[in-house]
């Protein structure tokens, strides 16, 4: 009906359903595709089932029981959310985070970044039917999960950083192994690029496919790779920069059609620069605490423990009450890789907090699904929908 | 095996010697199969830096048979929508389709089941069949993935049917036979008188050969045109509903179509049993030639180089499917209609040229 014919009721569309249970959708995304032959009519994604409840949850929990949430949102890059968090408690309580901590978060984040971006695409390559650069890229990914687990022993569900800073140091060649792995990684970033920025098949299945102007990602509230793949260079590391970016020299890679092909091209520099970010960070590192000190916010030394009663007190009170954060409401956001990742806090002065929404980056893009597949072929429906980066676990939260 | 029949006049004896033959060359060829089946996942596994089966048996050599178990003893569900009959006799007319094309081929000198002389139309008859296996597969199941499966492969194996057909009719006009022993046997003499190599055709043979091998992967829903069973669209398009030994014999019959499209290859471009560098004077008395007698020998040495040759084909399917992603439907219709069908046609008629004056030129 592309050609503006009127409907004839006695010929059905062919409808059927892409997921839940579809190797390419993703995780648990159902959605219902009216097709015309192979060309798309209709996409209509139905979600909620990976939903937990999480904002609600949150408002029964301390400030500190709630962080464990965040990395549950988006798996891939646990971290990243945390910061948001983070980030918007340390604003209301207006406390100032250690430079070790600070930088150890900057680390962190593009570590995920990075962890992120192999994934997508890797499963992006593999939505379109290329079975090889997953496994490349996992064997890479998997070493930033030993990153994640040496630094605070979970290798996905991190619960790293803190309010005030970051739970612990980190243990004294992990920074050594990370350097190395920068420079290990690069020449395996080239492979996989070799496998498909110019591979013919891969440029025919993603240029001009699910093309997204400015406009349309301003209307659709889209942000990330999604709005830089059409050639804005938003970027809320250099746009409002938080914890350390202004001092870190780095580029934000622009694409120029807005299609799937751009935004891998936007993804595969992010990656490289986030290794360069990495760089600095270690460069940049001094010893020093990575939890601010002087507050009531962090736990009391071990040590303090056994001699101090008072210091014994204060932990056992940190966590059964946890602390209290001033009355008085914040939207924070922070670049996770899949885009603007917001935290919206409101305090009513008590040790939970009052109300707790998240801006989920993948929510608008998945959003606008049905806009960007419309017309399209079946095959491209899972072709944009790898390019939009999705997880469900901050979709459904 | 001709040249075994001679000995007896006896119809029964003839009948059950003929039998016996169809019976060896199945066997040999479903043994090779599950070689070249755990050959497939090695390439693959090597491309991807994983190991591949590496448990059953040494080096894993024996997962074949293993899947092969595991296939017959799990239950064979029917889905309640599904028409019975249809959904039943599809794997099976997809085995056997795939399977009696194989009467034809040539393995070594002497080596064939039925020594056709329109072997090659014949082929193209089969092969063609081939695709109802996976219509009648697609439809009989009623359910939705397997339906898009089964229109895109009737689409799909159509379209690089004609592709296919072209390229073969440069290879006749060439070797001026359609029984493929005389095509073979046209191509003696080391690997300059192959097809794909021999002056001065292999300007357009050779091209040619390239457009044969890659509407095989089409003709045999190979990567990157795997569009009927695309995982990431349609799950696993017309074997969505398939299970236990119906599924395996869908998974059979198109295997046996790749070996025979790598047979194919090997025998209409690389020469079929001939070594690439001429006999290397092996043919005498002091050698296994004077033990065995000569034409024996000869088909042993050419029954190994045409199972070197199907190998190596072979393995440029199994690397093809590692490196490249899948078409879309539109672009697969294009390269075959739009591209391999004038490219060939304009090879059938630059060829029938060249015969045409090499034929005046030598009377």
């Amino acid at each position: 009906m592309a050609d503006g014919q009127a409907h004839n009721p006695d010929d059905r569309s062919f409808t059927f359903n892409f997921g839940p249970q579809h190797p390419a959708a993703h995780g648990v995304l159902r959605m219902v595709v009216e097709m015309d032959g192979e060309i798309v009519e209709r996409v209509d994604p139905h979600i909620g089932l990976l939903h937990r409840g999480t904002e609600k949850l949150i408002e029964y929990k301390t400030y500190l029981q709630a962080l464990p949430y965040f990395d549950r949102l988006d798996y891939v890059a646990p971290m990243n959310q945390e910061h948001a968090y983070c980030l918007a408690i340390e604003k209301l309580l207006g406390l100032e985070v250690p430079r070790r901590a600070s930088l150890i978060r900057v680390l962190y984040s593009e570590i995920g970044r990075i962890s992120n971006h192999i994934l997508n695409i890797t499963t992006q390559a593999m939505d379109v039917g290329a079975l090889t650069p997953i496994t490349w890229g996992f064997e890479e990914r998997e070493k930033l999960c030993v990153f994640y687990e040496r630094a605070c022993g979970s290798r996905m569900h991190a619960a790293y950083f803190r309010p005030g800073g970051v739970h612990q140091d980190l243990p004294p060649e992990l920074l050594d192994d990370i350097l190395k792995f920068c420079d290990e990684f690069l020449p395996v970033c080239d492979d996989m690029e070799g496998l498909l920025t110019d591979n013919r098949i891969f440029k025919q299945r993603n240029c001009d496919v699910g093309v997204v102007s400015v406009q349309d990602a301003l209307d659709w509230g889209f942000s990330g790779v999604m709005v830089r793949g059409s050639g804005m260079a938003w970027d809320l590391r250099r746009a409002q920069p938080y914890e350390c970016y202004n001092e870190l020299d780095f580029k934000i890679p622009v694409g120029k059609h807005g299609d799937c092909y751009d935004r891998y091209v936007c993804r595969m520099e992010e990656m490289r620069e986030s290794v360069k970010i990495i760089r600095q960070c270690i460069e940049l590192m001094e010893p020093g605490p990575v939890l601010a000190k002087s507050s009531k916010i962090a736990p009391p030394r071990r040590g303090e423990m056994k001699r101090s009663m008072e210091a014994l007190i204060h932990h056992f009170k940190l966590y059964t009450e946890g602390f209290k954060v001033p009355a008085g409401e914040t939207y924070t956001a922070v670049e996770a890789p899949k885009g603007e990742f917001g935290v919206y806090l409101v305090s009513d002065g008590t040790n939970r907090p009052y109300r707790l929404k998240i801006r989920a980056p993948g929510f608008p893009h998945l959003h606008a699904m049905d806009y960007l597949s419309k017309g399209h072929q079946l095959a491209d429906v899972s072709a944009i929908l790898g390019s939009l980066d999705i997880v469900f676990g901050e979709i459904d939260r | 095996m001709e040249q075994f029949l001679g000995w007896t006049e006896n119809p029964i004896l003839l009948v059950l010697l003929s039998l016996g033959q169809i019976l060896l060359v199945t066997v040999v060829l479903l043994l090779a199969i599950a070689f070249l089946l755990y050959f497939d996942r090695k390439v693959l596994a090597g491309t991807m830096l994983r190991k591949g089966p590496n448990v059953v048996g040494p080096f894993g050599l024996f997962q074949s048979f293993a899947d092969f178990g595991k296939f017959v003893l799990k239950e064979m569900i029917i889905p309640a929508g599904a028409n019975k009959t249809v959904f039943m006799i599809a794997p099976i007319l997809a085995t056997t389709l795939s399977l009696i094309c194989w009467a034809v081929v040539p393995i070594a000198p002497g080596w064939v089941v039925s020594d056709l002389n329109v072997g090659v139309l014949y082929l193209l008859a089969m092969s063609s069949l081939g695709v109802y296996g996976v219509i009648m597969a697609g439809w009989a199941s009623n359910s939705k993935y397997p339906f898009l499966g089964g229109l895109r492969s009737a689409a799909q194996m159509v379209s690089y049917e004609v592709s296919i057909g072209f390229v073969l009719v440069t290879v006749i006009l060439l070797s001026g036979s359609m029984n493929l022993t005389t095509i073979v046997e046209s191509q003696t003499g080391g690997f300059w008188n192959w097809y794909a190599f021999k002056l001065p055709t292999i300007i357009v043979m050779f091209p040619m050969m390239v457009i044969f091998f890659i509407s095989a992967l089409a003709e045999t829903n190979r990567p990157p045109f795997d569009l009927p069973e695309a995982e990431s669209e349609l799950v696993a398009g017309y074997q969505v509903e398939y299970s236990g030994t119906p599924f395996l014999l869908i998974y059979l019959g198109e295997q046996i179509a790749i070996t025979l499209m790598c047979a194919m290859t090997s025998v209409l471009f690389l020469g079929g049993w001939h070594s690439p560098v001429g006999d290397l004077g092996l043919f005498n008395e002091n050698t296994l030639a004077g033990l065995l007698g000569t034409g024996t020998f000869e088909s042993l040495i050419g029954a190994f180089w045409f199972a070197l040759k199907v190998t190596f084909v072979f393995f440029m399917f199994a690397f093809v499917r590692a490196l490249v992603p899948r078409y879309r439907y539109d672009q697969l219709m294009r390269l075959g209609w739009k591209i391999f069908l004038p490219t060939s046609l304009v090879a059938v008629l630059l060829i029938s040229g060249f015969v045409v004056y090499t034929n005046a030129a030598a009377a």
